[in-house]
Parts: C-alpha cells; sequence; structure tokens
C-alpha cells in the first residue's frame, strides 16, 4: 500500500488564552492519498479550519502545535522542519485557498503580479515569464480576456472571479496538496456551481489532492470521494461519501442530516440537535456529544469513546459502535430535559 | 453546567477585564490617582506654605537638602510646597479644559454625524474654520489683550481649542455607528432620533473620545506649562509647575533643581496620561474582540 | 383590502463623483417591484447578492425612502404618512437581521433591548415591563434569567433569538426576515428556522422572509419570488416554482443548489459571466445576456418583460414564454425573429432523476 500523500496523526493544537487552554484541536488523525478529494465537515468550533492552519503551520501565538503531533507529507514529518523548509512548501506542494477571496486578495497589486509573484518566489521566474505563466493560468481558471484582467486590480473583479484569481494562485506551482478552507461559502449558489466545477475538473486534469473544508454537507456529497466529520475538536466520523449519507453512524451526523432542508424534502419541522457546542477550554469527560445526543447512556458519561472501526474503511467515534442495540432506545437528550438554553 | 450562558468560541474578556489584566492601566491609574490625591491634600503635605519667603537672606537659591528636599528658589520659597500647591493648579485646569472639551466636542459630533445633511456640513465646516487657526498663536493674542486672566478663563480658552479633535473624532464614529443594523433595529421600533442618540449612538462613540480625553490631558498640562514658561498662562507669585520652570529657566546650569523637579513632575503625569489612555484604547478595540482561535467565527455571511 | 400590497416600488442609489458630489449615475437596486402579502402567509423573495431584495425589505418599511412606488399595509398607504403615523404604524411592522453580531446594541443588556419597545409605545412599565420581556425571551428560547447579560456572551443563534423577541415586543403582524439565518451554522440554522414557524403559527405572523438559501426557503415559504438586477423575474407557489421554474435563470439557481445526497446527480444549468452590475443593467429584459431560452432574440434586448400570469397563481417576467400580452407582432417591430415558445427543460428539475423523494 503506497503511503497517502497527507497523514495527520494524533493533531493537537492548543491555545493558551487568559480564560483558559482552548482545545481546538484534540487528538485528530487522518489522511489524503493522491488525487483524492476529502471534505472535512463540521460546524463552527469543531476545529476544522485550525487543523487546516495547522497543517501549513500557520498558526500563532497565543496558539501552539503540541509535541506528540505529527504532520507527514510526501513522507517528511513537516513540524520538524524549519521555517525556511517549510516556505519553500507553502504555495509550492501544499496551497491554500481562503473562504474570504477579497482579503486573500493584496489590494494594491494587480492579480497578474500577484500570481507571478508565487511563481518568482518559488520557480525562480523572471519576471517577464512569471508574467507569461499568469496569463496562462488566467486562461485556466476560465477568466475571458485574461491579459486584460492580469493588469487589473482586485477590486475590479466580482467575487466570483477574484476567487478564480485565488485558485489561480493556488495552482500555479501544480501543488500535490490544495487545502480549501470553505472556498464558496462567501459567494452565490450560481457562482458557487461554478468554482466547484472548475476545482473538479481542473484537480481531474491536474492530479491534486483537494482537502475540502465546509460546513455544507451539500458540497461534501457533490464533491468529495471520502468525508471526515469534526465535532469538538474530534474526528467524529469517518467514510466514503456514500457511506456516510446511507449509513451515517455517529449521532451527530445523523443529527446534521437531518437538520438540513433540502430541495425536494418533505420534513415539516426541521430536526434539530439541542443544546450548544461546549466551549474548547472545558471539553466535557466522556463522550463530548453526550449531553446532546439522544441515544446517550451511562458508558458515555464516564468512557471517551475512541475511533471504532465499523467496515470499509468506516469509522465512528460512538459506543453504538459496540451496542448497537441501544439505538432502539432514544430518548430525550439532557440538553433539552434540562432545558438548556437553545444555540 | 457552567453558570455564563455557553457561546460558540472562548468567550471575550469584556472592556473591564482586558483593563485589569493590563499592567498600563494600573501604572496609568495609580500614578494619576497619587498625583491626584497629592494635589487634593496639598494643604497636610506641603511642608511650607507655598509662597512664603523664608529667609531671603540665607535660604534662597539653596539645592535639595534634608530640610528642603527639592531645594528652594530665588525667593527662598520651598520648591516642593510649591510643586505640590502646583500640582492643584495644573491639575485642575487640565481635567476641567478637557472635560469641558468632550462634552461638548461629543454632542457636536454625535448630532453633527448622525443627522448629517445640512446640520452635519454646517457644523463641521465651522470646526474646521475654528481649527484652522493656530493654538498658541490664538491663546498668545487673547492673553496678550486681555493682560491678567484668571485660571477659569485659562481653562476655558484651552477647552476652546481642545474639543474641534474630540468632535471630529466622535463624528468619525458616529458615522460608522449609524448605519449599524442595531440603529436600523431602533428605527423600526419606532424609536425618535434623539432617543437613537442618547441610548444608541452615545455609548458606542463615547470610547475613542474617552481615550483621547485621556491623552488630552497629559497634552494640556503641557500646554498650560508652556504658557506659564512663557509668561502669559499662570502669573507669578501663584506656583504652577510651568511657572516654577518659568523662574528657573535663566539659572538652569547652576540652579538646576528649579526646572528639574517640575520637569520630571510634568514627565511623569503625561506618562501616566499615555499609559492609561493607550490600555483604555486597547481595551475597547473591537478588533481585540476575536477570540485567537483562528477563524472559527460563524462567517457564513455574504 | 389586501394586507400588503406594493406596486412598482424603485430605489436608486445615485453615485456621487468628485468633490462636490456630483451625480454621475444610478445603482438601480430595485427597478419596479410589486407584490402581495397575505395575512399569515410567508412570502420568500430569493436571489443572489446584488438583486435588491434587502432593499426591498427595507423599502417596504420605509426603513430606506423610496425613490418611487407604492406600499399599503393593513390600509395605510405607508409612503405618505407622517413621522407620528408612521411610528405608530411601526409596531404593526418589523423587521428581523441577518448578522446576529451587529444586530443588537453592545452596549445594552438584551433585557434592556427587548424592553425598549415597550417603553417607546407605552405598551407597559416597570414590573409589568419586565414580565413581558421574560415572557418573550421564554417565547423565543432563551432562559428568562439571562436578560441582565450582555450580547457578546451568547452564540449568534441565541443573538439572533434576541432579535427575534425584540421584534415580537410589539405586537407586530408582519415581520420582514432579512437573511435570518445565513450567518448561522446549519443545526442553529434549524432551531430558528423552526422557532419562526412556530411563532408564525401561534400568532398569525405574516413574513417577507429575504434568502439566498433555496432549501430553507423550500421549506418555510408559501410563495416565492425570484428577484435579478432590481426585477421579480418569477413568483409562484412555493410548490409550482421547485417542480415546474418557468424561467432559465430560476432553473439554473435550482440546478446550482447542491444536493446533500451523492445519489441525486442534477444536471447543471451553468450560467456563463458574472452578474451585470446594478449599475448598468442591460437594456429589456435584465437577464436576456445570459438566457438560454431557445427563442431568445433581438426583442429581448428592447422590450421590458412584464409579469405576466403564465400558469394559474404562476407569474414570470419573459415575452418569450407563452401566454404573454406583448404580442408576435410588437415583438417583430424591434427586431424579433423568434415568436414565443413553451420553454421547460426538464434536465432542470431536481426531482428528475432522483426518485427517492416522495412529495
Amino acid at each position: 500500500m503506497t503511503s497517502p500523500l497527507l497523514e495527520l496523526d494524533n493533531l493537537h493544537t492548543f491555545f493558551y488564552t487568559d480564560t483558559g487552554v482552548a482545545r481546538a484541536v484534540d487528538g485528530v488523525s487522518f489522511h489524503v492519498g493522491a488525487g483524492e478529494t476529502v471534505g472535512v465537515v463540521g460546524e463552527s468550533g469543531c476545529g476544522k479550519s485550525v487543523t487546516a492552519l495547522s497543517i501549513l503551520r500557520l498558526i500563532r501565538a497565543p496558539g501552539r502545535v503540541e509535541q506528540g503531533s505529527a504532520i507527514r507529507f510526501e513522507g517528511k514529518d513537516l513540524l520538524g522542519l524549519s521555517e525556511r523548509e517549510m516556505q519553500r512548501i507553502r504555495g509550492n506542494r501544499i496551497a491554500m485557498v481562503f473562504q474570504e477571496p477579497m482579503t486573500a486578495l493584496n489590494p494594491v497589486f494587480t492579480v497578474g503580479d500577484q500570481i507571478a509573484e508565487v511563481a518568482r518566489i518559488h520557480a525562480n521566474m523572471s519576471k517577464k515569464d512569471a508574467a507569461v505563466k499568469a496569463v496562462e493560468m488566467l486562461r485556466l481558471v476560465g477568466i475571458p480576456a485574461p491579459e486584460q484582467r492580469a493588469t487589473e486590480y482586485p477590486h475590479q473583479l466580482s467575487g466570483g472571479m477574484r476567487q478564480r484569481v485565488v485558485i489561480a494562485m493556488a495552482l500555479v506551482m501544480n501543488p500535490a496538496l490544495v487545502i480549501a478552507d470553505e472556498p464558496t461559502t462567501a459567494l452565490d449558489v450560481t457562482i458557487q456551481a461554478q468554482i466547484l466545477e472548475l476545482l473538479a475538473d481542473l484537480t481531474k486534469r491536474l492530479g491534486t489532492s483537494i482537502l475540502l473544508i465546509t460546513h455544507d454537507l451539500g458540497v461534501v456529497a457533490e464533491n468529495c470521494s471520502r468525508v471526515i466529520v469534526m465535532y469538538a475538536g474530534e474526528v467524529v466520523e469517518e467514510a466514503a461519501t456514500v457511506d456516510l449519507f446511507a449509513r451515517a453512524h455517529h449521532p451527530y451526523t445523523e443529527g446534521l442530516l437531518g437538520a438540513m432542508p433540502r430541495v425536494g424534502g418533505t420534513a415539516e419541522r426541521l430536526a434539530t440537535i439541542p443544546g450548544t457546542v461546549p466551549p474548547p477550554t472545558n471539553w466535557p469527560d466522556g463522550c463530548r456529544f453526550r449531553e446532546r445526543c439522544m441515544y446517550a447512556w451511562e458508558r458515555c458519561a464516564t468512557e471517551h469513546p475512541p475511533l471504532y472501526q465499523i467496515g470499509g474503511g468506516h469509522t465512528s467515534r460512538c459506543h453504538l459502535a459496540v451496542e448497537p442495540e441501544r439505538r432502539a432506545h432514544p430518548h430525550t437528550p439532557i440538553a433539552a430535559a434540562i432545558g438548556a438554553s437553545a444555540a | 453546567m457552567a453558570s455564563a450562558p455557553p457561546s460558540i468560541r472562548v468567550p471575550a474578556s469584556s472592556v473591564r477585564q482586558r483593563l485589569r489584566s493590563d499592567s498600563r492601566f494600573w501604572i496609568g491609574l495609580s500614578t494619576l490617582g497619587i498625583i491626584i490625591l497629592i494635589a487634593l491634600f496639598a494643604r497636610f503635605l506641603a511642608p511650607y506654605d507655598p509662597n512664603a519667603q523664608l529667609d531671603i537672606s540665607s535660604l534662597h537659591s539653596q539645592a535639595p537638602s534634608l530640610a528642603h528636599p527639592m531645594g528652594t528658589d530665588t525667593f527662598s520659597r520651598d520648591v516642593l510646597s510649591r510643586l505640590i500647591y502646583g500640582a492643584q493648579i495644573s491639575l485642575t485646569i487640565s481635567l476641567a479644559a478637557v472635560a469641558i472639551a468632550m462634552t461638548f466636542g461629543t454632542l457636536v459630533g454625535a448630532v453633527a454625524g448622525y443627522l448629517g445633511g445640512v446640520i452635519d456640513a454646517i457644523l463641521m465646516r465651522l470646526v474646521d474654520a475654528a481649527s484652522s487657526i493656530p493654538t498658541l498663536l490664538l491663546l498668545i493674542v487673547v492673553i496678550a489683550l486681555w493682560d491678567e486672566i484668571g485660571v477659569v478663563f485659562l481653562t476655558l480658552l484651552i477647552a476652546g481649542v481642545a474639543w474641534f479633535t474630540v468632535s471630529r473624532l466622535v463624528r468619525a464614529e458616529t458615522l460608522a455607528v449609524r448605519d449599524a443594523d442595531f440603529i436600523v433595529a431602533a428605527r423600526a421600533l419606532g424609536m425618535p432620533s434623539w432617543r437613537i442618540l442618547a441610548r444608541h449612538v452615545l455609548p458606542n462613540v463615547v470610547g475613542p473620545a474617552i481615550v483621547a480625553a485621556t491623552l488630552a490631558i497629559g497634552n494640556v498640562i503641557l500646554l498650560e506649562a508652556g504658557l506659564s514658561y512663557l509668561g502669559i498662562g499662570v502669573r507669578p507669585p501663584t506656583a504652577s509647575w510651568g511657572s516654577i520652570i518659568q523662574e528657573g529657566a535663566e539659572r538652569v546650569s547652576d540652579l538646576w533643581w528649579l526646572t528639574l523637579f517640575p520637569g520630571l513632575a510634568i514627565l511623569v503625569t503625561v506618562f501616566a496620561c499615555n499609559a492609561l489612555g493607550d490600555a483604555l484604547r486597547d481595551a475597547l478595540d473591537p478588533r481585540q474582540l476575536l477570540a485567537s482561535l483562528g477563524d472559527e467565527t460563524v462567517q457564513h455571511t455574504r | 383590502m389586501t394586507f400588503l400590497s406594493v406596486r412598482d416600488l424603485v430605489k436608486h442609489f445615485p453615485i456621487k463623483r468628485g468633490v462636490f458630489g456630483k451625480v454621475s449615475g444610478q445603482v438601480r437596486a430595485v427597478d419596479g417591484v410589486s407584490f402581495d402579502v397575505a395575512p399569515g402567509e410567508t412570502l420568500a423573495l430569493v436571489g443572489e447578492s446584488g438583486c435588491g431584495k434587502s432593499t426591498t425589505g427595507r423599502a417596504v418599511l420605509r426603513l430606506i425612502e423610496p425613490t418611487s412606488g407604492k406600499v399599503e399595509f393593513d390600509g395605510n398607504d405607508v409612503l405618505a404618512l407622517g413621522a407620528s403615523d408612521l411610528r405608530r404604524l411601526r409596531r404593526k411592522m418589523q423587521i428581523v437581521f441577518q448578522d446576529p453580531f451587529s444586530s443588537l446594541n453592545p452596549r445594552m443588556s438584551i433585557g434592556a433591548i427587548v424592553r425598549e419597545g415597550l417603553t417607546i409605545h407605552n405598551l407597559a412599565e416597570g414590573s409589568a415591563a419586565d414580565a413581558r420581556v421574560k415572557q418573550l425571551l421564554e417565547e423565543v428560547g432563551l432562559r428568562p434569567e439571562y436578560s441582565s447579560r450582555y450580547p457578546h456572551e451568547f452564540s449568534g443563534g441565541q443573538r439572533q433569538r434576541v432579535g427575534i423577541a425584540r421584534a415580537l415586543s410589539v405586537e407586530p403582524t408582519f415581520i420582514v426576515c432579512d437573511e435570518p439565518v445565513s450567518a448561522l451554522d446549519v443545526s442553529v440554522q434549524a432551531q430558528v428556522v423552526n422557532l419562526l414557524q412556530d411563532l408564525q403559527r401561534d400568532r398569525g405572523l405574516a413574513y417577507l422572509f429575504i434568502a439566498h438559501d433555496l432549501s430553507v426557503v423550500e421549506h418555510i415559504a408559501d410563495r416565492v419570488a425570484v428577484m435579478y438586477l432590481g426585477h421579480i423575474v418569477e413568483m409562484a407557489d412555493v410548490d409550482a416554482l421547485y417542480t415546474t421554474p418557468i424561467m432559465p435563470y430560476t432553473q439554473a439557481l435550482l440546478s446550482a443548489v447542491p444536493a446533500p445526497d451523492p445519489g441525486v446527480k442534477r444536471e447543471r444549468i451553468l450560467l456563463t459571466g458574472d452578474v451585470p452590475s446594478p449599475a448598468n443593467p442591460p437594456s429589456g429584459c435584465v437577464f436576456h445576456p445570459r438566457c438560454q431560452h431557445p427563442a431568445r432574440d433581438a426583442s429581448c434586448a428592447v422590450i421590458i418583460p412584464p409579469l405576466e400570469e403564465k400558469a394559474p397563481g404562476h407569474w414570470a417576467a419573459c415575452i418569450k414564454q407563452p401566454p404573454t400580452t406583448v404580442s408576435w407582432e410588437s415583438q417583430k417591430s424591434v427586431g424579433g425573429t423568434n415568436p414565443p415558445d413553451f420553454f421547460l427543460p426538464r434536465a432542470a428539475l431536481h426531482r428528475s432523476i432522483d426518485t427517492t423523494s416522495a412529495h
């Protein structure tokens, strides 16, 4: 078995704030293979963005990646590299696409210059060659009249165009891995469709792997071959996309799927998950989802569930994996019973 | 179960909490507090009467000693006592002037910013015109014309030139706040403009004004000292820090204590004001409210 | 008498250039919008950014002064009312905002925020007001003990609930919901959507629900109006719109929504290019440069299509989609080459290929 392109091994990233230590990422492990598109799904506070930033070592004080974590990329542990070596990887072997294209682009430089800069830093291209490459990249991402556009400034482009520019910048050096952190959340739905098509098409052509971070299960369903669900700083479920939607195991995933209104759906009332995410400075003992779960029983309060194997590459951090008969006895979750204020 | 309502991200420290953990706040506050206390209890703290000429023949121009820790001046007055009483004058003028400037400036700025249109245009042009007159020159001219002005008039004069900056600051903040959703919500509830200004706009724009005011205290002390040094502020024999310096200005090299101690006093006070102002500004800065947890805020907006 | 009736609502924002603020153009944010809302019903206004839906919502409440048009609410001509009459009417029509972080005054406790409406309209005083505030907080699912806490101590979903409580405090009959759940997580969205539905049922509220998320809209709306560049291009009952959308833009919008189901393969209708700027909209039908209707021709660039009833209760603005009152003769006279044609590509329908949803 070939080793995966990217392998996170027991990643812990903590933030030392004056209100306590926030364990934003608390033991996350997963891998991304070559040419794969993997989705990471979760809501605010689950740690998905911090995970992405940790991979590229973009976490700054008061945050810190803890000892004992390993992030292996193409065999090398990124956490052991010097800052200099890391800079040679960022934008070159691993590229990142952020949510807000307006803040990801420097407003005082033309888009052509910004794309060219990447080529000049990493491929040592001359100014002229880099400019040519920039136009080529703009054409690749489907921007009409690229020679003209390359001379324009970010504010002269629409949101969708700007995101295409950001993608162009990410792909200039033909990286092995692109980390896309909510790349289409800030865009209109028709533009979102265009951008996702573009990403899918390009990565198929270039063989790039994508780590797609999003809160939108619909985006994941259409674009990812494998899905990782995060909650409270941990991976709570991982499966092939088809499996996750057909046979979601973890009650949180079930809750998410139930809470989504869908076009063509029949639900009178949306299923909700009572309660809120606990604060990262104070993760509860046992299972972190326990108080919001309708199946929880005594074991869940005392024993922190490991990631159980369910079969066929499907894992779930839930004791239901070993006591499936409990699923027949749903009850009101604790959070709803004590009338905890709603989210 | 936690007593505070649960929040999605690490709860942001409130302004008070942030202030409490900022050492500049404590340094500035305590220093200023001590100086104010000294000024308040001058009568009990000063060893001598500040205007008393103790022994013009033998005790004048004495270097610092045990009996006179800050020496005596050319009129054999105890410098320490003068310094303590001087604090009264300097602080009164600056605190009062700043308070007046802030009140007036805030009101003008908020009204101009919120109502906009013609009122804004008129008010701001007035401010522009008035502030284009060089302060020091204006003050010198006014004081030269009215030979002897009391402390009250001096205070009003200083307030009169300081309020422009405050009003501009507040107006800028008001413009930013004016379009916030909660203001629109207030209008949607049918709230009259004056109430919106008083309850919603002012509390939110006063922050930068307070910061500016705190910093201004230091500036005004310097201004007063400068005027007194030029001989047109507080006149002798009244002791203010500036006037003490003025009296010792010609003998800086040999009667060094006459300029050093009041100079130090000014330095320490201005430093305390700046520290306090900086701490306040950082504590009120909304950008620092976002917990430093990467980007875990709920930002699914367009 | 209709509850809420909007006719030909227009809002243009002047673009000022230069030192003296000379007006060099207009942003035609809302360019002739007409619709009705019945008591207790939810009309959704959907569209992408820049289509003018938020501006429409605020203009209807006269929080923005419309450039022209007529808004009739509960028998009152809203745009002609004097200040004190308007203030009285404001009780009946309220608004809930999108951004839970800027919609509450950070310096007021949530109890004080909810209480203000009661004070302004003299609805309750002192302890009666306190009791009412506690009641309202409970009604929106918040613990009344929290009334002395400040907005920053709450999560986005909770703050949104405070905003709803504030709107309810003056007993409105109509609420403009301006993207109330767009800024919330999915599970929190579900809670707030359920709350809005419960409140509607319990209090008989009518909603103008402004949103861009088509899945949420299908769940909560009775009727839907689709906006594009300041115009309503299609309006129908929610079922009709989602099963048989007539306008190519609506079809493209529906086909673009990602389905949370890997089994459904939706054939995408991808629109080319970007939305034109509302400061410089295309002539005639504003959608014509990106339209894929087979009968599109030169007349589309000249004639502004009226919103016409193409099927019972189903309105669309297209001169090429029969039935149309714009005769073929008049279309020909301005360069039309294609007669009106019935167009409904099956590929755009979300239910066409996936047969599992039973609706």
